[in-house]
């Protein structure tokens, strides 16, 4: 295996944020052999690139679809030559993809607007858009095409349809953000993952779950517990249907962050479930000491059950896996294995350093390469899989520039900056999310100041950073606090940092699910919002301003950017003045409170608020409390 | 001479004999009703705590909600879940099958646990909507969970995660101790001790209330008018029929017409009725006291340990009011009945002291 040594960054030029050209030299040097040099200017303006996500072969293996997940589009080449074909425009956001069994049908899954757009494989037209779940992330069909399964991130839940009507037949409870999906062999089966952590007491490691679901009843018959697991995403099934690997990380969350050099962060592993691993779930670690795998993403075992490939986002890179090595190392060694650094030299034949942010990979059918889209560099690397060496690597048409946002985007997906490579900002912001997770992060000792990781849309107007308020922008937050405490290193040089702020400030809000189309109140939410604004309690009284909900969540984004007192102090918080959080999207992430001790938006109120210091609520009925939850999942 | 006097004297008494005949009472046609063969599950053979509650069936898996946890029998063998793995208390008192998801819905004295592929969610009143943590009844139709509470009922949308809940503030409820529900498409209705029967229509999304007309709690003035009684407790609605208990009697009502069933005057063992569960529009069980009766819209079967010395009873009572023992060498394991569920042709007896399987016999 190669010998790596730790990244460096080098940037010069010049330029106005955001506005400016500049030129910049970006040189990777992960390992001994350069990643790829970068020597473009980064542009300000918004440019649309492709960014690939996900691939798939067609039936005849004649073509290759590509999910372009920036430019909202699939893109049809020539599986050969890698040459353009095609461009179908579908819904926003499409996050997954899959051919009917077929193949005669695309199915698309459009996060954003939640639909799933249907391509005719034969014409390469659109012929149907259905109206699905909130943040539909992938679609299977099952063999006997009685039902089309769709993955839901927001409602947790996989929607089972008609394939011919698109009409919804039922909806089956999942794991929290439910995203990834994988048939068994013979088609009975059907996997499901999801990338936020499922609720458990406080504080506790996280739980995770793989549902598996009957596909002739279309009934949930299983859940696989995956104990200290937050964040599953892409998993396989070997051909013979005895393995299945899934892609995950173990974060060690409730380990203060600063023991980054002890591989205190997380643990980049692979879940292994079926009969070859005796039907129980075995976790085995990627990463090597000072060789991290970070953020492993997509799998794909070849046909002949040799090899397992993954893609590695943070670390760009594929990890290639010995199969067989693999199960006689679990079949010869007692587990856990997870904490051992030195375990994965023992199955892991190499790692192949690719483009940005790799994600989606594919075996072709006759299992001779391995494909893997990098979704921020817009290129496909494709591996020769008797050599497991990088091929070729085909460029999708896109912007010839690099914009700030994009360099930006970059950094924020990239784990080079970090100490050994061990992490990156998507760790903990899954898809420039949250991760549901409350962290112990400083340096205090463990178990103090423990708290909850918020969300990162529209940032902009709610500063100060962190729950103490003591970052008061973003350069401060997510430069030297972050190199300090997070990265334990100190690399990002100010353009980087100028670019990675400009990206996170340009997050949007996701669209509310909760709001009506015409963004309308239902009479409960109604009911709430009045709740929310009163001046006077139950018994006539007068409430105090800052026992009221509008005054310390006011404004647009629901932060008056105060700090204060609401009684929600544990003996283990080091202060009792909390920044307001801001109301964005409040609905998706739970856990809340300044450490994530509230498991729901009820328990804020319900077990946290005995003394009114959190607002005004303790008068209110049961029917008046559930109405101001409704009135706040729609901010 | 002596033997011709002896054959008139015969004659004559044959004579006697036919001409008595018509004061004789001529045989009772006993009803067909169904027999069963009883095998009772108890903590001797696999089930967590006599004391059973609630009993679901869900194709070849039977649930018993007992007073020591959530136990599933399947493949011939029990399974329980217990709060250490999540389930909202130990005491569980009623259950619902999600028949489209296959999820199964546990009422306890503790919370709303849903059971999954194994896994168990848990509602409270203080991590959810949940109106109150006593469940006394749970429903399920197509994408709401119905749910009788001790603070009123609620309604629990799965999909949008949404609790409504239903109260003497915004429904005609005057007490908030909601025994039962029954949940369909068209109508939900519950059960409130004390408060009679709330009907809402799915449709115009109206809520109806019915009560016993002539008010008393001891007298049955007027009968076949209504409700038998305001201390109602369940409710099964079943082929636009529904099916009412109470602790006073019971009362079948078809959209137009009551019909009240008191000991006097039917088969029914008890007044005293923990459940009443509707098979269809004519056929329900009824869940006493003092054992389990059958009612196929004419005749009454009850079936129990008799109340004298415990021995396995079936009683038939026909239409007329004939009372016949049938000879039966098994029974519920008490005649303390909590709940039924029907698989097949078979049924599912929650009693006070263990789980009955009853096996048709003919």
């Amino acid at each position: 295996m190669r010998k790596a040594s730790h990244s460096s960054i080098a940037a010069f030029g010049a330029c106005i944020l955001g506005v400016t050209s500049v030129a910049i030299v970006v040189v990777a040097l992960w390992t001994a052999k350069p990643v790829a040099a970068v020597v473009t200017g980064r542009v300000g303006e918004r440019l649309i690139y492709p960014s690939p996500l996900e691939m798939l072969q067609s039936a005849d293996g004649k073509q290759l679809f590509v999910l372009c997940n920036e430019s909202d589009e699939v893109r049809v080449l020539d599986a050969t030559t890698g040459a353009a074909m095609k461009s179908i425009q579908v819904g926003h956001v499409p996050r997954g993809f899959s051919l009917s069994p077929d193949g005669s049908r695309l199915f698309v899954t459009n996060s954003w607007d939640d639909t799933l757009s249907v391509i005719d494989t034969a014409s390469l037209q659109v012929i149907a858009t259905w109206h699905v779940g909130a943040e539909p992330s992938s679609v299977l069909e099952d063999h006997a095409r009685r039902y089309l399964f769709v993955a839901n991130r927001i409602s947790n839940d996989v929607a089972v349809l008609n394939p011919q009507t698109g009409a919804e037949i039922k909806r089956l409870s999942a794991g929290r953000g439910a995203s990834y999906m994988a048939l068994s062999p013979d088609g009975r089966k059907l996997f499901v993952t999801h990338v936020y952590p499922n609720p458990s007491a406080y504080p506790k490691q996280p739980a995770s779950e793989i549902t598996v679901i009957d596909t002739q009843r279309a009934a949930v018959v299983d859940r696989m517990q995956l104990h200290s697991i937050a964040g599953v995403f892409h998993l396989a099934i070997s051909e013979d249907g005895r393995l299945g690997v899934a892609a995950e990380l173990h974060p060690k969350n409730l380990v203060p962050l600063a023991h980054l050099e002890h591989g205190g962060a997380f643990e980049d592993t692979l879940m292994l479930f079926g009969a070859d691993v005796g039907n129980q779930t075995v976790e085995v670690p990627l990463d090597e000491l000072e060789r991290y795998a970070a953020r492993p993403f997509g799998v794909a075992i070849t046909p002949d059950k040799s090899r397992l490939y993954v893609s590695n986002s943070g670390s760009e890179i594929v990890t290639v896996i010995d199969l067989p090595r693999l199960l006689r190392y679990i079949h010869l060694h007692r587990a856990p294995f997870v904490q051992d650094l030195s375990a994965s030299s023992n199955y892991v034949i190499t790692r192949i350093h690719v483009g940005h942010d790799p994600r989606g990979l594919l075996v072709t059918r006759d299992g001779s390469k391995v494909m893997v889209a990098n979704r921020l560099e817009d290129t496909i690397s494709v591996i020769d899989t008797r050599t497991n060496r990088l091929s070729s690597t085909i460029q999708l048409a896109g912007p010839a520039k690099l914009s700030v946002l994009r360099y930006g985007e970059q950094t924020f997906y990239t784990a080079r900056y970090s100490f050994q490579g061990q992490i990156g900002c998507a760790n903990c912001h899954i898809d420039s999310t949250f991760d549901g997770l409350e962290w112990d992060l400083e340096p205090d000792g463990f178990g103090r100041d423990i708290v909850d990781n918020r969300l990162i849309e529209d940032l902009k107007g709610t500063e100060p950073y962190k729950w103490n308020g003591g970052n008061p922008n973003l350069p401060t937050e997510c430069g030297p606090r972050t190199e300090k405490y997070f990265w334990r290193s100190a690399n990002y040089d100010d353009l980087t940092l100028a670019d990675l702020v400009t990206y996170m400030l340009s997050l949007p809000p996701r669209p509310n699910r909760w709001k009506l189309p015409g963004y309308e109140l239902t009479p409960a939410q109604a009911r709430g919002k009045v709740i929310f604004e009163r001046t006077v309690d139950n018994f006539g009284n007068p409430i105090p301003l800052q026992n009221r909900c509008s005054y310390c969540h006011s404004g647009p984004k629901g932060t008056d950017q105060k700090s204060f007192d609401v009684g929600t102090r544990k003996p283990t918080d080091d202060m009792s003045r909390f920044d307001t959080p801001q109301l964005t999207n409040i609905a998706l992430t739970a856990p809340y409170l300044h450490d994530g001790s509230a498991a729901t938006l009820e328990e804020i109120w319900t077990v946290f608020n005995p003394d009114d210091k959190h607002g005004r609520t303790n008068d209110l009925t049961k029917d008046e409390l559930n109405d101001l939850i409704e009135y706040l999942r729609t901010r | 001479m002596k033997n011709f006097l002896v054959t008139i004297s015969l004659m004559a008494a044959g004579v006697c004999a036919v001409a008595a005949k018509p004061n004789i009472p001529a045989p009772v046609k006993v009803p067909q009703m169904p027999h069963y063969r009883f095998e009772n599950f108890t903590t001797a053979n696999g089930l967590p705590d006599d004391h059973v509650y609630s009993v679901l069936v869900d194709g070849d898996r039977i649930w018993a909600g007992t007073d020591n946890g959530l136990a599933v029998y399947e493949d011939h063998k029990w399974k329980t879940y217990t709060t250490k793995d999540g389930l909202a208390h130990r005491a569980v008192l009623s259950l619902a099958l999600d028949k489209n998801t296959g999820d199964v819905w546990a009422g306890t004295m503790g919370g709303l646990s849903r059971i999954s592929g194994g896994h168990i969610d848990t509602f409270t009143q203080l991590n959810s909507g949940l109106s109150n943590n006593v469940v006394y009844g749970v429903s399920v139709s197509g994408d709401e969970v119905w749910v009788a509470t001790a603070a009123g009922g609620c309604r629990y949308n799965v999909r949008t995660e949404q609790w409504d809940l239903y109260n003497e503030r915004n429904t005609p409820m005057e007490e908030i101790w909601v025994y039962g529900v029954s949940a369909t498409p068209t109508k939900v209705y519950y059960a409130v001790w004390g408060s009679g029967v709330l009907e809402y229509d799915q449709r115009t999304k109206a809520w109806d209330r019915y009560d016993d007309p002539d008010g008393e709690t001891q007298l049955v003035l007027f009968k076949d008018q209504g409700l038998i009684h305001e201390i109602t407790s369940s409710v099964s609605y079943v082929d636009n029929v529904l099916w009412v208990s109470t602790y006073m009697g019971d009362s079948r009502y078809d959209g137009r017409y009551w019909h009240n069933f008191l000991t006097i005057d039917s088969g029914l063992p008890s007044n005293f009725t923990n459940l009443v569960k509707g098979v269809d529009a004519n056929h329900a069980w009824f869940c006493t006291d003092r054992g389990l009766a059958y009612y196929d819209g004419k005749d009454w079967a009850v079936y129990r340990p008799s109340l004298t010395n415990g021995r396995p009873e079936m009683i038939v009572r026909d239409a007329e009011g004939h009372v016949t023992n049938i000879p039966v060498t098994t029974a519920p394991a008490h005649n303390y009945i909590l709940g039924i569920d029907f698989q097949g042709n078979d049924i599912w007896v929650a009693t006070a002291k263990g789980l009955s399987h009853g096996i048709l016999q003919r």
